[in-house]
């Protein structure tokens, strides 16, 4: 178990090194020069030219390279251009109002669309199943967009269930005032997909022969789907919600923008509209590292969900 | 092999033929394929002029409500009752008004000058936006660019993709390993922060949003190309024309390629519908189409200070208008995976 962790994490340098190279080339290659939006519009030459000076421009690639790269594995990202905070401060004073709306979503999304998915995939071909099918398709081909802003104006608007937007000092009243709202609509949202995606994990257990023998051999109907199908296809839905994990630190950009909730993907949208790279650098490489790090654990959880599967 | 021998042999039928019969049964899919075939009409009519060239005319009164509910109330349209009531009588001033000598000449100048005044209409089919602009006009306008943003960048994806998997599936070894790295580093950052940090450094506009989703959306049929590519290469057929002498890239492009071709359809119908719904989001975001063009995202992202203030019909046609799209386009796309692919049956 420990040589497998420690191979997987080993295999990821390389990878790790190709997301530096390539964000690196890409603000260093295709990026309007940062001095010029550093210096600000009335910059004289010589201004720019300091500036480039400080952040070690006048310097050839490999070795610019070389200092990005140290200030990644010191985990030192030093500030923001446009506001000057310490680019750590921010992802550590961003995080938590982030985590407060996506964990809710992950969460419920997950537990909804399960029995739902497992439910339609036994019914399959009924006309429950064929109706709720249909509607997916059609919920899921409205934009994420109409959903925020009808349901904004209907539940926060119209009816004053919930704040319209907002957000405060406190976890608690966040939680239980602020979040819902976009929990309820990102989760509305979200529901559709996951479980067209579940039922077909399950439609796939179901034809399996170990169900026909579960059966057979007289096992009740519970017994089949919730101890033998359910935890066959728990395998697929797992990595499902593993490649979902990373998503919710970066956050639904869409959602805190609407929102105005102060959480990461606000910040960094922000970062990418002031050419604040700094921050979009350290933004895409630590998420990378992130979601990494979830694969590992995913693959991890396997092992506990289905004793079969060896760890190579 | 003899010319005639081959004539001879009943000819079986090929899998676009198969396919071309089991999609023709598929009544949903062919219903939905009019649907996108009646959508792609209308943009062809929009793009050379025919209709809605015309939608950034201020035709009518800011949010002018659609026919069918009537022109809107005065006090609605922002006039107060009894602002009138209050009249100063007007005072002379032309002793002290430094300008006053003026006046006449400036009177004449402004009478040789033409003046059209224009009607606004109070009400129109489906109502106007915040400038008085047609909102069907617009959703025409709007469609346009944005299937043209969802199809071209889905198509720059599949080639990049296409590219990437048959020289990783065919050849495997060092550049197998190489494009597997270059997968690796691509899905190991989440998509919506590489679709961030592409237009942080590459700007707005049309073509940079198709660059963009292009650049960023090319992983998952690369991994299906290379798997297919994989399988095919160790066949007899390839194994045969490499016998004959055919060069690698004839291999991979003529031979393969055409088997496969079904695989690469279904995925790029799938990234359209993914890809017109990025726009949307990026638009509003204010990363995509920039603001002196139309497209559903742009629409969407002005209905939603207009939804607040009661003027709702923006956003209806916006959004009735992608919504009947892309439930037309993944239908059909799934008749398509079905009719092409009998093995992705019931796969998302």
């Amino acid at each position: 178990m420990l040589a497998y962790v420690i191979k997987r994490l080993w295999q990821m340098v390389p990878t790790l090194l190709g997301v530096v190279l390539l964000v690196f080339c890409l603000f260093h290659f295709f990026g309007s020069d940062p001095s010029v939006i550093l210096a600000g519009q009335n910059a004289t030459p010589e201004q720019i030219a300091a500036i480039r000076q400080q952040l070690g421009l006048d310097q050839p690639a490999y070795v610019q390279f070389w200092i990005f790269l140290k200030q990644i594995a010191q985990f030192d990202w030093g500030r923001s251009w446009a506001t000057q905070e310490q680019v750590s401060h921010l992802f550590a004073t961003r995080m938590p109002a982030t985590l407060t709306v996506m964990l809710p979503i992950l969460i419920l999304d997950t537990i909804l669309a399960v029995p739902v998915a497992l439910g339609v995939a036994y019914v399959r071909g009924s006309l429950t199943d064929r109706a709720l099918m249909v509607a997916t398709t059609v919920a899921l081909s409205i934009s994420f967009l109409v959903y925020v802003i009808v349901g904004q104006y209907v539940f926060g608007f119209q009816l004053g269930w919930f704040p319209v937007q907002g957000w405060s000092a406190s976890t608690w009243v966040n939680l239980t005032q602020y979040s819902p709202l976009p929990v309820l609509l990102a989760v509305m949202v979200g529901l559709s997909p996951q479980t067209r995606l579940y039922r077909s994990f399950f439609l796939d257990e179901l034809g399996h022969d170990y169900v026909r023998t579960a059966r057979a051999k007289g096992l009740t109907e519970d017994v089949v789907l919730f101890k033998h199908v359910l935890r066959n296809a728990m395998i697929p839905i797992l990595t499902n919600v593993g490649l979902a994990l990373p998503g919710i630190f970066v956050g639904s950009f869409l959602i805190e923008v609407f929102f105005s909730i102060p959480g990461l993907g606000r910040e960094v949208l922000l970062a990418v509209n002031r050419s604040d790279y700094p921050v979009i650098q350290a933004a895409t490489v630590y998420l990378a590292m992130i979601t990494m790090l979830i694969n590992l654990l995913t693959d991890l959880a396997y092992k506990v969900v289905d004793p079969r599967v060896t760890l190579r | 092999m003899n010319v005639s021998q081959v004539a001879a042999a009943p000819r079986s039928a090929g899998v676009w033929l198969t396919a071309w019969r089991r999609f023709k049964g598929d009544r949903v899919g062919m219903t939905a394929g009019v649907v996108v075939l009646a959508f792609l009409l209308l943009i062809a009519a929009a793009a050379s002029g025919l209709v809605a060239s015309q939608w950034q005319r201020e035709l009518a009164v800011p949010n002018a409500p659609p026919t069918v509910l009537g022109p809107r109330a005065a006090e609605d349209a922002g006039v107060m009752a009894g602002a009138e009531s209050k009249v100063l009588p007007p005072v002379d001033l032309s002793d002290i008004d430094p300008l006053a000598p003026r006046y006449k000449e400036w009177a004449d100048r402004a009478a040789t000058m033409r003046n059209t005044e224009t009607v606004k209409a109070d009400t129109l089919r489906l109502g106007a936006d915040r400038l008085g602009r047609d909102v069907l006009d617009k959703a025409i306008k709007g469609t346009q660019i944005s299937v043209f943003v969802g199809v071209l960048s889905a198509v720059l994806a599949t080639l990049i993709g296409t590219v990437l998997g048959a020289l990783a599936g065919f050849f495997g070894g060092k550049v197998g390993d190489f494009l597997e790295w270059l997968y690796n580093v691509f899905t190991a950052i989440p998509d919506i922060l590489l679709i961030f940090a592409f237009a942080a450094v590459l700007g707005r506009g049309v073509g940079t949003v198709v660059l963009i989703l292009g650049l960023t959306g090319w992983t998952g049929l690369y991994r299906q190309v290379r798997a297919e590519f994989i399988k095919h290469s160790g066949r007899e057929y390839v194994r045969a024309a490499e016998a004959i002498g055919a060069s690698p890239g004839a291999r991979m492009f003529r031979h393969i390629l055409p088997n496969v071709s079904h695989v690469i359809l279904v995925r790029m119908s799938l990234l359209v519908v993914g890809f017109i719904k990025s726009e949307v989001i990026l638009s509003y975001l204010g990363l995509g189409v920039p603001i002196d063009q139309v497209s559903w995202g742009t629409m969407l992202a002005e209905a939603q200070s207009e939804l607040i203030l009661g003027y709702w019909w923006q956003l209806a046609t916006a959004a009735a208008f992608m919504a009947v799209f892309v439930t037309a386009f993944s239908l059909m796309a799934d008749a398509w995976r079905d009719a092409l692919d009998p093995k992705l049956r019931g796969a998302e």
